[in-house]
Protein backbone atom coordinates (compact mmCIF):
# COMPACT_ATOMS: atom_id res chain seq x y z
CA UNK A 1 0.00 0.00 0.00
CA UNK A 2 2.83 2.54 0.55
CA UNK A 3 4.27 1.67 -2.69
CA UNK A 4 1.64 2.65 -4.36
CA UNK A 5 -0.02 4.37 -2.00
CA UNK A 6 -2.77 7.25 -3.39
CA UNK A 7 -6.22 5.94 -3.40
CA UNK A 8 -7.59 8.55 -0.15
CA UNK A 9 -9.62 10.81 -1.79
CA UNK A 10 -10.99 13.19 0.35
CA UNK A 11 -8.33 15.04 1.48
CA UNK A 12 -4.56 16.39 1.21
CA UNK A 13 -2.77 15.33 3.94
CA UNK A 14 -0.16 18.75 4.82
CA UNK A 15 2.62 16.10 5.07
CA UNK A 16 1.31 14.36 2.07
CA UNK A 17 4.66 14.94 -0.17
CA UNK A 18 7.32 16.00 2.03
CA UNK A 19 10.10 17.82 -0.28
CA UNK A 20 13.23 16.52 -0.25
CA UNK A 21 15.32 19.24 0.88
CA UNK A 22 17.71 19.91 -2.47
CA UNK A 23 20.70 22.13 -1.35
CA UNK A 24 20.19 25.54 -2.68
CA UNK A 25 22.61 27.04 -5.22
CA UNK A 26 25.06 23.49 -5.90
CA UNK A 27 25.71 22.79 -9.27
CA UNK A 28 24.36 19.55 -8.57
CA UNK A 29 21.30 20.38 -11.42
CA UNK A 30 19.17 21.63 -8.93
CA UNK A 31 17.71 24.31 -11.15
CA UNK A 32 14.01 23.20 -10.66
CA UNK A 33 11.93 25.08 -8.25
CA UNK A 34 8.83 24.02 -7.74
CA UNK A 35 6.33 21.49 -9.97
CA UNK A 36 2.26 22.08 -9.61
CA UNK A 37 0.15 19.33 -11.36
CA UNK A 38 -3.35 20.63 -12.36
CA UNK A 39 -6.38 18.57 -13.74
CA UNK A 40 -8.86 20.09 -15.81
CA UNK A 41 -11.11 21.04 -12.78
CA UNK A 42 -8.78 23.01 -11.13
CA UNK A 43 -7.82 20.45 -8.44
CA UNK A 44 -4.13 20.30 -7.29
CA UNK A 45 -3.44 16.66 -8.24
CA UNK A 46 0.50 17.67 -7.11
CA UNK A 47 2.65 19.92 -5.58
CA UNK A 48 6.24 19.32 -4.83
CA UNK A 49 9.20 21.84 -4.07
CA UNK A 50 12.82 21.47 -4.39
CA UNK A 51 13.94 24.78 -3.79
CA UNK A 52 11.78 27.42 -2.13
CA UNK A 53 12.98 29.77 0.52
CA UNK A 54 10.04 32.10 -0.08
CA UNK A 55 6.81 31.37 1.07
CA UNK A 56 4.42 34.00 0.71
CA UNK A 57 0.67 32.42 0.79
CA UNK A 58 -0.60 29.14 2.33
CA UNK A 59 -0.28 26.38 0.49
CA UNK A 60 -3.92 26.06 -0.60
CA UNK A 61 -3.93 29.71 -1.59
CA UNK A 62 -0.69 29.70 -3.63
CA UNK A 63 -2.17 26.71 -5.57
CA UNK A 64 -5.41 28.09 -6.22
CA UNK A 65 -3.62 31.79 -7.32
CA UNK A 66 -1.49 29.75 -9.63
CA UNK A 67 -4.35 28.23 -11.43
CA UNK A 68 -6.19 31.35 -11.39
CA UNK A 69 -2.81 33.25 -13.43
CA UNK A 70 -2.70 30.08 -15.86
CA UNK A 71 -6.62 30.48 -16.49
CA UNK A 72 -6.12 34.02 -17.33
CA UNK A 73 -2.68 33.93 -19.07
CA UNK A 74 -4.06 31.78 -21.44
CA UNK A 75 -7.23 34.17 -22.04
CA UNK A 76 -4.58 36.73 -22.11
CA UNK A 77 -2.81 34.84 -25.27
CA UNK A 78 -5.87 33.75 -26.98
CA UNK A 79 -7.00 37.03 -27.05
CA UNK A 80 -3.61 39.25 -27.78
CA UNK A 81 -2.97 36.78 -30.65
CA UNK A 82 -1.45 38.79 -33.77
CA UNK A 83 -1.07 36.03 -36.20
CA UNK A 84 -5.13 35.15 -36.12
CA UNK A 85 -8.02 37.11 -37.31
CA UNK A 86 -10.74 35.44 -34.84
CA UNK A 87 -10.84 36.10 -31.42
CA UNK A 88 -13.14 34.47 -28.58
CA UNK A 89 -14.05 37.00 -26.05
CA UNK A 90 -12.06 37.64 -23.33
CA UNK A 91 -12.65 35.30 -20.27
CA UNK A 92 -14.25 32.70 -22.51
CA UNK A 93 -13.67 29.28 -21.27
CA UNK A 94 -11.07 28.01 -24.07
CA UNK A 95 -10.61 23.75 -24.69
CA UNK A 96 -7.30 22.49 -23.86
CA UNK A 97 -5.43 23.52 -27.46
CA UNK A 98 -8.27 25.91 -28.65
CA UNK A 99 -6.82 29.59 -29.44
CA UNK A 100 -2.76 30.21 -28.84
CA UNK A 101 -1.35 29.13 -25.58
CA UNK A 102 2.01 29.72 -23.86
CA UNK A 103 4.74 27.50 -23.08
CA UNK A 104 6.88 29.72 -20.87
CA UNK A 105 7.32 33.33 -18.94
CA UNK A 106 10.14 34.68 -16.99
CA UNK A 107 10.77 37.29 -14.44
CA UNK A 108 14.04 38.31 -13.08
CA UNK A 109 13.98 35.07 -9.95
CA UNK A 110 12.25 32.33 -11.40
CA UNK A 111 11.01 31.08 -14.82
CA UNK A 112 7.81 29.10 -15.67
CA UNK A 113 7.57 26.74 -17.81
CA UNK A 114 3.75 25.09 -18.69
CA UNK A 115 1.86 22.87 -20.55
CA UNK A 116 -1.46 21.51 -21.02
CA UNK A 117 -1.92 17.56 -22.08
CA UNK A 118 -5.28 17.75 -24.61
CA UNK A 119 -7.01 16.25 -21.30
CA UNK A 120 -6.03 18.85 -19.35
CA UNK A 121 -3.80 17.98 -17.40
CA UNK A 122 -1.36 21.13 -16.60
CA UNK A 123 2.00 20.84 -16.22
CA UNK A 124 3.95 23.30 -14.61
CA UNK A 125 7.20 23.51 -13.52
CA UNK A 126 9.18 26.66 -11.99
CA UNK A 127 13.10 27.10 -12.82
CA UNK A 128 15.68 29.45 -12.48
CA UNK A 129 15.40 31.98 -14.57
CA UNK A 130 18.45 31.24 -16.95
CA UNK A 131 17.03 27.58 -17.66
CA UNK A 132 16.85 27.11 -21.45
CA UNK A 133 13.57 25.78 -23.15
CA UNK A 134 11.82 23.31 -20.15
CA UNK A 135 9.27 21.82 -23.09
CA UNK A 136 10.83 18.08 -24.14
CA UNK A 137 11.76 17.76 -20.09
CA UNK A 138 7.52 18.74 -19.54
CA UNK A 139 6.89 16.11 -22.13
CA UNK A 140 8.82 13.76 -20.12
CA UNK A 141 7.47 14.42 -16.83
CA UNK A 142 4.04 13.76 -18.74
CA UNK A 143 5.52 10.30 -19.45
CA UNK A 144 6.23 9.45 -16.02
CA UNK A 145 2.81 10.82 -15.36
CA UNK A 146 1.18 8.53 -17.66
CA UNK A 147 3.39 5.56 -16.83
CA UNK A 148 3.80 5.40 -13.14
CA UNK A 149 0.37 7.19 -11.90
CA UNK A 150 -2.44 6.37 -14.66
CA UNK A 151 -1.41 3.05 -15.24
CA UNK A 152 -1.27 2.46 -11.89
CA UNK A 153 -4.53 0.44 -11.00
CA UNK A 154 -4.89 1.96 -7.31
CA UNK A 155 -4.75 6.05 -8.68
CA UNK A 156 -8.17 7.27 -8.97
CA UNK A 157 -8.48 9.70 -11.71
CA UNK A 158 -8.69 13.44 -9.87
CA UNK A 159 -6.86 12.41 -6.73
CA UNK A 160 -4.22 13.70 -5.72
CA UNK A 161 -1.18 11.80 -6.79
CA UNK A 162 0.65 9.88 -4.06
CA UNK A 163 2.56 7.50 -5.58
CA UNK A 164 5.84 6.84 -4.49
CA UNK A 165 6.96 5.50 -7.97
CA UNK A 166 6.44 8.77 -9.61
CA UNK A 167 7.86 10.82 -7.37
CA UNK A 168 10.83 8.97 -6.77
CA UNK A 169 11.58 9.38 -10.73
CA UNK A 170 10.37 12.77 -10.95
CA UNK A 171 12.84 13.78 -8.01
CA UNK A 172 15.46 11.73 -10.52
CA UNK A 173 14.77 13.39 -13.69
CA UNK A 174 14.40 16.77 -11.89
CA UNK A 175 18.15 16.72 -11.02
CA UNK A 176 19.45 16.11 -14.45
CA UNK A 177 17.74 19.09 -15.62
CA UNK A 178 19.93 22.18 -16.87
CA UNK B 1 9.26 57.66 -45.82
CA UNK B 2 10.75 60.64 -45.13
CA UNK B 3 8.25 62.44 -43.81
CA UNK B 4 9.17 62.92 -40.47
CA UNK B 5 12.76 63.26 -40.69
CA UNK B 6 12.78 66.72 -41.22
CA UNK B 7 11.27 66.82 -37.57
CA UNK B 8 13.75 64.70 -36.32
CA UNK B 9 16.56 67.09 -37.23
CA UNK B 10 15.38 69.99 -35.55
CA UNK B 11 14.80 68.06 -32.19
CA UNK B 12 18.51 67.08 -30.90
CA UNK B 13 18.34 63.51 -30.14
CA UNK B 14 20.61 63.41 -27.11
CA UNK B 15 20.55 59.04 -27.25
CA UNK B 16 22.10 57.30 -29.76
CA UNK B 17 19.32 56.75 -31.91
CA UNK B 18 20.03 59.32 -34.38
CA UNK B 19 23.43 58.19 -35.15
CA UNK B 20 22.45 55.78 -38.29
CA UNK B 21 21.78 58.48 -40.92
CA UNK B 22 21.98 55.74 -43.82
CA UNK B 23 18.91 55.78 -44.99
CA UNK B 24 16.98 52.37 -45.97
CA UNK B 25 15.34 51.98 -48.84
CA UNK B 26 11.03 51.41 -48.22
CA UNK B 27 11.14 47.88 -49.78
CA UNK B 28 12.26 47.07 -45.75
CA UNK B 29 8.65 48.39 -44.69
CA UNK B 30 7.23 44.88 -45.61
CA UNK B 31 8.29 43.13 -42.87
CA UNK B 32 6.77 43.11 -39.35
CA UNK B 33 8.77 42.65 -36.07
CA UNK B 34 6.36 44.08 -33.80
CA UNK B 35 3.00 43.69 -33.48
CA UNK B 36 2.20 45.91 -31.36
CA UNK B 37 2.69 48.20 -28.18
CA UNK B 38 1.46 49.20 -24.97
CA UNK B 39 1.81 51.46 -22.52
CA UNK B 40 -0.08 51.10 -19.30
CA UNK B 41 0.05 53.39 -16.20
CA UNK B 42 0.83 52.44 -12.19
CA UNK B 43 -2.99 51.21 -11.46
CA UNK B 44 -3.47 49.32 -14.82
CA UNK B 45 -5.02 52.12 -17.32
CA UNK B 46 -4.02 52.05 -20.86
CA UNK B 47 -2.49 55.29 -21.85
CA UNK B 48 -0.93 54.50 -25.25
CA UNK B 49 -1.76 51.21 -27.60
CA UNK B 50 -0.30 51.24 -31.10
CA UNK B 51 -0.98 48.66 -33.86
CA UNK B 52 1.85 47.94 -36.22
CA UNK B 53 0.04 45.06 -38.29
CA UNK B 54 -1.50 42.29 -36.39
CA UNK B 55 -3.91 40.21 -38.61
CA UNK B 56 -7.11 40.88 -36.25
CA UNK B 57 -8.75 44.19 -35.59
CA UNK B 58 -9.04 44.85 -31.76
CA UNK B 59 -11.07 47.38 -30.59
CA UNK B 60 -10.39 49.91 -27.80
CA UNK B 61 -12.48 47.95 -25.47
CA UNK B 62 -10.49 45.03 -25.94
CA UNK B 63 -7.56 46.74 -25.56
CA UNK B 64 -7.98 48.55 -22.29
CA UNK B 65 -8.89 44.96 -20.66
CA UNK B 66 -5.97 43.34 -21.86
CA UNK B 67 -3.82 45.96 -20.32
CA UNK B 68 -5.59 45.55 -17.14
CA UNK B 69 -5.28 41.92 -17.27
CA UNK B 70 -1.24 42.29 -17.67
CA UNK B 71 -1.31 44.60 -15.17
CA UNK B 72 -2.81 42.17 -12.38
CA UNK B 73 -1.05 39.10 -14.07
CA UNK B 74 2.04 41.07 -13.87
CA UNK B 75 1.66 41.32 -9.80
CA UNK B 76 0.30 37.94 -9.39
CA UNK B 77 3.52 36.71 -10.72
CA UNK B 78 5.76 38.58 -8.03
CA UNK B 79 3.15 36.76 -5.60
CA UNK B 80 3.96 32.99 -6.82
CA UNK B 81 7.94 33.72 -6.72
CA UNK B 82 9.37 30.78 -4.94
CA UNK B 83 12.33 33.27 -4.34
CA UNK B 84 13.03 36.73 -2.69
CA UNK B 85 13.16 40.20 -5.35
CA UNK B 86 10.64 39.49 -7.69
CA UNK B 87 9.37 42.14 -9.90
CA UNK B 88 7.43 40.71 -12.68
CA UNK B 89 6.81 39.28 -15.75
CA UNK B 90 9.54 40.56 -18.17
CA UNK B 91 9.00 37.84 -21.05
CA UNK B 92 6.22 35.91 -22.23
CA UNK B 93 6.66 33.13 -24.81
CA UNK B 94 3.57 32.02 -26.67
CA UNK B 95 3.11 29.87 -29.48
CA UNK B 96 2.76 32.54 -32.02
CA UNK B 97 4.28 35.70 -30.22
CA UNK B 98 6.43 36.46 -27.98
CA UNK B 99 5.49 39.42 -25.27
CA UNK B 100 8.46 41.70 -23.60
CA UNK B 101 7.51 43.73 -20.78
CA UNK B 102 9.67 46.64 -18.91
CA UNK B 103 8.45 48.35 -15.71
CA UNK B 104 10.04 51.66 -15.14
CA UNK B 105 10.64 52.52 -11.12
CA UNK B 106 7.54 54.67 -11.08
CA UNK B 107 5.00 51.28 -12.08
CA UNK B 108 4.66 52.74 -15.51
CA UNK B 109 4.96 49.05 -17.36
CA UNK B 110 5.66 49.28 -21.23
CA UNK B 111 5.23 46.03 -23.69
CA UNK B 112 5.56 45.35 -27.07
CA UNK B 113 4.05 41.78 -28.92
CA UNK B 114 6.34 40.65 -31.17
CA UNK B 115 7.63 37.46 -33.17
CA UNK B 116 8.96 34.89 -31.84
CA UNK B 117 12.73 34.65 -30.79
CA UNK B 118 13.12 38.07 -31.64
CA UNK B 119 16.20 39.77 -30.19
CA UNK B 120 17.14 43.27 -28.83
CA UNK B 121 13.52 43.97 -27.29
CA UNK B 122 14.81 45.30 -24.10
CA UNK B 123 17.01 47.67 -25.65
CA UNK B 124 14.00 48.91 -28.15
CA UNK B 125 11.93 49.07 -24.78
CA UNK B 126 14.42 51.14 -22.89
CA UNK B 127 14.55 53.16 -26.04
CA UNK B 128 10.79 53.68 -25.58
CA UNK B 129 11.62 55.00 -21.83
CA UNK B 130 13.52 57.44 -22.91
CA UNK B 131 11.14 58.82 -25.81
CA UNK B 132 8.64 58.55 -23.10
CA UNK B 133 10.30 60.52 -20.70
CA UNK B 134 11.16 63.30 -22.95
CA UNK B 135 8.59 64.05 -25.01
CA UNK B 136 5.61 63.07 -22.87
CA UNK B 137 7.15 63.44 -19.20
CA UNK B 138 8.13 66.93 -20.10
CA UNK B 139 4.98 68.02 -22.41
CA UNK B 140 4.11 70.69 -20.45
CA UNK B 141 0.27 69.77 -21.60
CA UNK B 142 0.70 66.09 -20.42
CA UNK B 143 -1.14 65.13 -17.06
CA UNK B 144 0.45 61.99 -15.54
CA UNK B 145 -1.19 59.15 -15.40
CA UNK B 146 -3.46 60.13 -18.45
CA UNK B 147 -3.59 58.91 -21.97
CA UNK B 148 -0.67 59.63 -24.26
CA UNK B 149 -1.36 62.46 -26.93
CA UNK B 150 1.89 63.87 -27.86
CA UNK B 151 2.71 64.49 -31.29
CA UNK B 152 6.39 64.60 -30.83
CA UNK B 153 6.10 61.00 -29.21
CA UNK B 154 4.37 60.00 -32.00
CA UNK B 155 6.83 60.48 -34.46
CA UNK B 156 9.78 59.71 -33.02
CA UNK B 157 8.36 56.15 -32.05
CA UNK B 158 7.53 55.95 -35.40
CA UNK B 159 10.93 56.53 -36.35
CA UNK B 160 12.39 53.82 -33.99
CA UNK B 161 9.93 51.01 -34.58
CA UNK B 162 11.27 51.61 -38.32
CA UNK B 163 14.89 51.80 -37.67
CA UNK B 164 14.33 48.51 -35.50
CA UNK B 165 12.29 47.09 -38.24
CA UNK B 166 14.72 47.51 -40.53
CA UNK B 167 18.10 46.39 -38.01
CA UNK B 168 16.12 43.45 -38.35
CA UNK B 169 16.08 42.92 -41.75
CA UNK B 170 19.58 43.98 -42.24
CA UNK B 171 20.68 41.00 -39.59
Amino acid sequence: MQFFGGSSLTSVAPDSSPAPAAPPGTGTGSNAQVIYVFNRNGVCLLYREWHRPLRTLARNQDQKLMFGLLFSLRSFTAKIDPTSTEHANLGAPLLPGQGCSFHSFKTNTYKLNYMESPSGIKLILLTHPRTGDQRDALKHIYSLYVEYVVKNPLYAPGSPIKCDLFNKHLDQYVKTLI
Amino acid sequence: MNNFSSEQVRWPVPWNLAVNSAQPSPVAMGTVAIYSLFIINKSGGLIYYKDYGSAGRMDTNDSLRLASLWHSMHAISQQLSPTTGCTGIDLLQAHNFDLHCFQSLTGTKFFVVCETGTQNMEILLKTIYELYTEFVLKNPFYEMEMPIRCELFDLNLAHVIQKDRVALLGR
